[in-house]
């Protein structure tokens, strides 16, 4: 067992899908909200919700395009660093992935050709529906990673025949109560992080002066749906705690840096985790039971400390500490971006707040911080466990993995992702800079639907490329 | 149920072998050329299909790991270098396609992204062919070759050969697709390609009776594995006349056929194993349960649709590229 190896193929694993995970959420709620404005669209023949519809399905396009290159390195890094894991949990993790691959190849490239092209050749509604389809598609495909991710928190519906976890209950395994409350999260997060783009965008212009029929409906669509799914989050939040409390005691009291059992619990809200002498320096705590009350919904019951789990046994306490509290304090900085932004738009006088535009504007990252450290705090707390009570992470690496060949492979994703998101990332910048007037062609006869970004060429954008009239 | 899933991962990966073969092909062909306008309308041959070829990769790898478990261990742990050099090299040819259009000054740079990553890609996939024909070292359906065992000079004569037999097959598409200019170039380059590939297959064939590898015993006791040698020697001969005769569609597809047989006489050499000579189909196959939850939702609906929506694709882009469009 080469230990450095280990890490290394941590470090690429975590690297990798952080870097994926940004583009998928991010086209998951811009395809949902493309949908909805689509919809405005033919409900209201309004021109400036088709102007707002082709701006966002060329971002939708770049984003898009990341997503699939980055995720085609996910299908083969399970195999490549963790063949023990692979091998054993091939008859379900395998399998809930090929679902995903199935699904979302089928619904996203048939339909996404549909939407770049097929404006003029299908009938309006066929049009919507079409969006609605591509925003299914991400959506099911996030359906099957949680659900992937889900049965590695809490395995269930299997059992162990011949060093293999053979699935027997392929309901448990799909739709089991702890998928029911981690798609969600997931769900409602990407919605959260389309909507903060969304508004961003919209103050952005405001600030600037421009396109102020598409900076108020971008504000307003924006902020309004993230006001109201922010509590919905808090909850759905709250429910993937109580899972932890009830499956993951483990990671529950590394989250809290709970030290000891106690009954009622009280709650840590900042502190430094001094792991060497269990127990936190610089503490700021909630008495009693105010632990109870958050982690189990009661005034009385008893919590576990990590005191009472194997020293062994325990996830890098700091770690998931922190990132649950980076991920809470994003949500707070949006509740009160959202709440305030809100109320202003109600009284109309957002547009002169140019503190709140600005903080609009800047708030754009929140979301993607907010989930990036929540999916830290999920897997980070889950270790020493690949799936959680069952594998351990040092028993899954391909046991020939020299720290050599792990290192080079870092390096070679690490450079090579770089280099294809920065430039990825300035093309997308670009095209918010620049906004949709003058930006707006009819969709160009070559772009195809397996040609996500072609949408968005500099080639296109010139001369015979066809202006819509904005009276259109 | 394990045959229904054989099927699916063989055609899965004949698709992707064929379809993203003449992509890579033209990737490797691209370049060899320096003239821009040239360069255009070879992209343009590809650009509405080459990632819809390319998601057959991973439709292949999912598969694998959802059917087969221990092969996909096995084998994805066994070839991990190989393995990152042709992902890095698919994931540099894939945004070069859309970024070389987006800057003039840095235009070599996702030019050189976009020939290279082809050739790394094409010599890889070769070279993995090459070292399960040879026998992978593996115990206890372990792979036991070190960070090296893919590599031998067996191995490497597969991957030229490959790389060769890519760029048939592109400049096969080329013919199929473009006019003028690149058809003529393209009807130039098909002889030497093609007799280079014929040497490389003899080299390889020779090769294998010297060193003896286990593989060539069973195509001696199996003399009805000869059928597919013999389609791919019928349909070199009806390309060969198809090119003398400028028939621009048909070459395409006689090598294509060279490649299907290809596949079969290795499918059937195989057989019935899946990494030879150490993991069989069933060994490698996942429990029963896997493969009908598998074989209920995305095999008996999914699939099809999926084969049915590349058909469509491409006949919505059939036909010749038109000069006019050849500014992508």
């Amino acid at each position: 067992m080469d230990l450095t190896a280990l890490l290394l193929s941590r470090i690429q694993f975590g690297s990798t899908i952080a870097f994926h995970i940004i583009f998928p959420s991010f086209s998951i709620g811009i395809a949902a909200w493309l949908t909805v404005v689509e919809g405005l669209h033919l409900w209201t023949g309004r021109p400036v919700y088709r102007l707002i519809f082709e701006f966002w399905l060329k971002i939708f396009g770049i984003a898009f395009g990341l997503g699939v290159v980055s995720g085609i390195v996910m299908a083969f890094q399970f195999g490549t660093n963790w063949s023990v894991l692979s091998r054993m949990s091939g008859p379900i993790q395998g399998v809930l992935l090929s679902y995903e691959t199935f699904m979302a190849f089928f619904l996203e490239a048939s339909f996404f050709g549909i939407l770049l092209f097929g404006r003029s050749r299908v009938p309006p509604w066929f049009y919507l529906f079409s969006t609605a389809m591509v925003a299914l598609g991400t959506s099911l495909s996030a359906f099957w990673i949680v659900a992937n991710n889900s049965w590695m928190q809490v395995p269930t519906g299997y059992v162990v025949q011949n060093g293999q976890f053979v699935p027997n209950d392929w309901f448990k395994i799909t739709l089991s109560p702890v998928q029911w409350v981690r798609f969600p999260h997931m769900l409602l997060a990407a919605f959260l992080a389309g909507a903060f783009c969304v508004a961003a965008t919209g103050a952005w212009y405001r600030l600037r002066g421009i396109f102020t029929a598409e900076a108020r409906v971008m504000l307003r669509m924006g902020l309004y749906l993230a006001a109201v799914l922010l509590p919905v989050q808090l909850v759905f939040g709250h429910l993937c705690g109580e899972y932890v409390v009830h499956h993951q005691p483990s990671k529950m009291a590394a989250i809290e840096a709970r030290w000891h059992d106690e009954k009622p619990a009280s709650e840590v809200l900042l502190a430094w985790p001094d792991v060497e002498n269990r127990r936190n320096l610089f503490a700021i705590t909630l008495p009693p039971p105010f632990g109870s009350l958050i982690d189990s919904d009661s005034l009385t019951a008893a919590e576990v400390g990590l005191e009472s789990i194997p020293p062994e046994n325990w996830p890098p306490v700091v770690i998931p500490f922190f990132s649950f509290r980076i991920m809470v304090g994003c949500w707070l900085v949006m509740v009160l971006v959202a709440w305030v932004g809100s109320y202003l738009i109600h009284k109309e006088r957002i547009e002169q707040n140019r503190m709140l535009l600005w903080a609009t504007f800047l708030s754009f990252p929140l979301p993607f911080i907010a989930i990036l450290s929540g999916w830290v705090t999920a897997e980070v707390g889950r270790q020493p466990w690949v799936v959680y009570g069952v594998l351990r992470t040092a028993n899954a690496m391909t046991p020939f993995l020299t720290s050599r060949v792990a290192a080079i492979s870092l390096a070679v994703y690490c450079v090579v992702y770089s280099f294809i998101f920065a430039f990825g990332t300035f093309y997308i910048y670009r095209l918010l800079r620049a906004g949709p007037e003058g930006r707006l062609v009819l969709p160009p006869a070559a772009a195809v639907p397996n040609r996500p970004m072609s949408v968005v060429d500099e080639d296109r954008l010139t001369p015979p490329a066809r202006h819509v009239p904005a009276g259109e | 149920m394990v045959m229904f899933w054989v099927v699916i991962l063989a055609v899965s990966i004949l698709l992707y072998v064929l379809l993203d073969g003449f992509d890579l092909g033209i990737g490797i062909l691209f370049g060899l050329t320096g003239n821009e306008e040239r360069r255009r309308a070879m992209l343009s041959a590809v650009a509405p299909i080459w990632d819809g070829n390319e998601t057959w990769l991973v439709v292949a790898g999912v598969v694998l790991w959802g059917a087969f478990p221990n092969v996909y261990a096995t084998l994805f742990s066994a070839f991990y270098l190989p393995l990152l050099l042709m992902l890095a090299g698919l994931i540099l040819r894939g945004v070069a396609f859309e970024y070389r259009y987006k800057t003039q000054r840095l235009r070599w740079v996702w030019d050189a992204a976009f020939a290279g990553g082809s050739l790394v890609a094409a010599f890889i996939q070769g070279m993995t062919v090459g070292a399960l024909l040879e026998g992978l070292p593996i115990a206890d359906g372990q792979y036991t070759g070190g960070e090296f065992g893919w590599f031998s000079p067996f191995a490497v004569l597969c991957a030229v050969g490959l790389c060769l037999g890519y760029s048939l097959l592109g400049a096969c598409w080329l013919l199929k697709k473009c006019e003028a200019d690149i058809r003529d170039a393209a009807y130039r380059l098909i002889p030497c390609l093609a007799v280079g590939l014929l040497t490389f297959l003899v080299v390889v064939f020779v090769y294998a009776l010297a060193e003896n590898l286990q593989v060539m015993h069973r195509w001696l006791e199996r003399p009805n594995l000869f059928v597919f040698p013999a389609i791919g020697i019928i349909a070199a001969l009806v390309a060969a006349s198809s090119v003398r005769r400028r028939r621009d569609g048909l070459p395409f597809y006689m090598v294509a056929l060279i490649f299907v047989a290809a596949f079969g006489t290795l499918a059937i050499s195989f057989w019935p194993y899946m990494i030879p000579f150490s993991i069989t189909i069933a060994e490698g196959a996942a429990p029963h349960s896997s493969l009908a939850f598998m074989f209920w939702g995305e095999g008996l609906f999914v699939f099809p649709l999926m084969l049915l929506y590349t058909v469509i694709s491409y006949t919505v882009f059939r036909g010749k590229v038109r000069s006019s469009e050849g500014h992508y």
